[in-house]
């Protein structure tokens, strides 16, 4: 839980380019408020979301992940966003055991006339990202100052034990 | 050839199983052809060489350097650094060294819980006075240090630069004759590459493929597949299509999955994550409750199915770890 009252999550949300980016679109021309918490980056099809991007973008800072989608069923592919269903799947499951919270990874769909409940979709994600906290995934494989120091004690006596030696 | 004119080969081993130097005497009566064309400077396992001696080199000195094992404590890490600085060319040899291997799944563990697994609880232990390794320790004659344990187990690429790697758990004695071959033979692939096959385990393997619609994934000893079927059609999670080929497919040979013991095909950022796509599209359902049914009944442990070989050379590199603040 966040104690950071200040902390403004950086949520990325992959939108496809028939849907999804067109509702985002439509919530912009309605003048439909939403927390502009969300980068948005428009692709063609949520079925185009490898989970080596949504790694990335954890890897990378980001506190949370957004994929939307064209309803199930409705598809400009036809079938793709039900392997982007699946894929979820899978990748939800994986980030559970990594320790990532379930909140920070969602799936929503939206229709192009959906404006409306994508910005509610997306206003309900900062909402509980928020409370949630940074993820700050980087600092999960950083060693404590105690490493740099190990590593001269080792080439200190190193070369101790050569003087005696020589 | 003269002894002097010899070109000089290094072997080293950080966090692994020693199974790598059991790889490399696996050429068999070439490990002659070796001998005679190397003068081997460092080998722990099989040659008595110090540490010493080669501190005393000068830098870039050693031909080539074969370095398996992640880099677990801080003495791994040293001589990392220094084999790197002693080397002309260095290898990250085998799956250790490329990608963290079994070694590399600590990561799911904090170093605490290591700690107490491995001197509180361990079943074969006796520890009444709960001692624990110091890094440092004072006695009489005067200050001792002991390597100290990284909180993540790190792959060699992510400590110092890499010329090339060698895949596998452990390389294939072909591949290393191959690769070994290429460097006496100066005929080398650019630094940085992985020297092995481009296509995957599937490419090799000899059973026949035709759709692949699952309904269940089964553990291994759930079920004794059939011998001529794919075994990921028959619901196994068998990792061959996302794996790199050189091994001859030998698992599914015997009926077991592939594991993924030789990482990740050319340009693929993230084993597992190559891997949950591909095992995704074979899963026969629409339904999101289903999916999740399929998903969590027959894959209890994903980080450790999808990433057997390769979590700390994944994006993430480890489960989230409390982080002081």
């Amino acid at each position: 839980m966040s104690d950071n009252p200040t902390f403004e999550p950086k949520i990325l949300g992959f939108c496809c380019n028939w849907c999804s980016y067109r509702a985002a679109d439509l919530a912009g021309t309605a003048r439909i408020k939403y927390p502009t918490n969300v980068r948005i980056i428009r692709v063609m099809c949520s079925g185009r979301i490898d989970p080596t991007f949504v790694l990335n973008a954890f890897a990378l800072g980001a506190d949370a992940v957004m994929i939307a989608g064209c309803h199930p069923g409705e598809c400009h592919y036809v079938d793709q966003n039900y392997k982007a269903m699946r894929r979820y799947g899978m990748l939800k499951h994986t980030l559970r055991q990594m320790g990532i919270e379930e909140g920070r990874f969602r799936l929503v769909w939206a229709s192009a006339a959906e404006g409306q409940q994508l910005a509610e979709a997306i206003t309900q994600m900062v909402d509980e990202v928020r409370k949630l906290g940074p993820l700050a995934w980087a600092a999960n494989w950083q060693e404590n100052g105690q490493r740099l120091e190990a590593l001269e004690a080792i080439v200190h006596e190193h070369a101790e034990a050569m003087e005696v030696l020589a | 050839m003269s002894q002097a004119a010899k070109p000089k080969l290094a072997l080293y081993w950080a966090a692994s199983c020693g199974g790598c130097e059991i790889a490399v005497l696996a050429v068999n009566e070439k490990i002659l052809d070796v001998a005679a064309a190397f003068d081997v400077v460092l080998w722990p396992v099989a040659v008595d060489a110090k540490v010493r001696d080669v501190e005393k080199m000068p830098d870039g000195s050693i031909d080539v350097c074969l370095f398996n094992g992640g880099i677990r404590t801080s003495e791994n890490e040293y001589m990392a650094q220094l084999l790197r600085r002693k080397s002309k060319v260095l290898v990250a040899f085998g799956s250790c060294a490329q990608e963290g291997c079994i070694p590399g799944l600590a990561n799911l563990s904090q170093r605490e819980e290591i700690f107490r697994t491995v001197y509180d609880e361990g079943p074969s232990l006796d520890n009444p006075a709960g001692t624990r390794p110091q890094p440092q320790s004072e006695v009489p004659e005067g200050t001792l240090h002991l390597p100290i344990f990284y909180e993540t187990l790190r792959t060699l690429g992510q400590t110092v630069r890499v010329d090339y790697y060698l895949p596998g758990c452990p390389p294939e004695a072909e591949n290393i004759w191959t690769a070994v071959t290429a460097i006496l033979s100066g005929n080398l692939p650019a630094p940085g590459s992985v020297i092995g096959s481009d296509t995957t385990v599937c490419q090799e393997c000899p059973r026949t493929r035709e759709e692949k619609k699952i309904k269940k994934f089964y553990r291994t000893w759930e079920k004794i597949p059939d011998e001529t079927t794919c075994l990921l059609e028959q619901g196994i999670l068998c990792c061959g299509i996302a794996t790199r080929a050189g091994c001859g497919a030998l698992c599914p040979q015997v009926n077991s999955p592939c594991i993924g013991c030789h990482g990740p095909t050319e340009g693929v950022h993230d084993y597992g994550a190559r891997l949950m796509s591909a095992l995704a599209s074979v899963i026969d359902s629409n339904e999101p409750e289903e999916i999740d049914r399929i998903i969590r009944e027959g894959i209890p442990d994903p980080v450790g199915s999808f990433y057997r070989f390769s979590l700390a050379a994944s994006q993430l590199r480890r489960k989230r770890r409390a982080v002081p603040a």
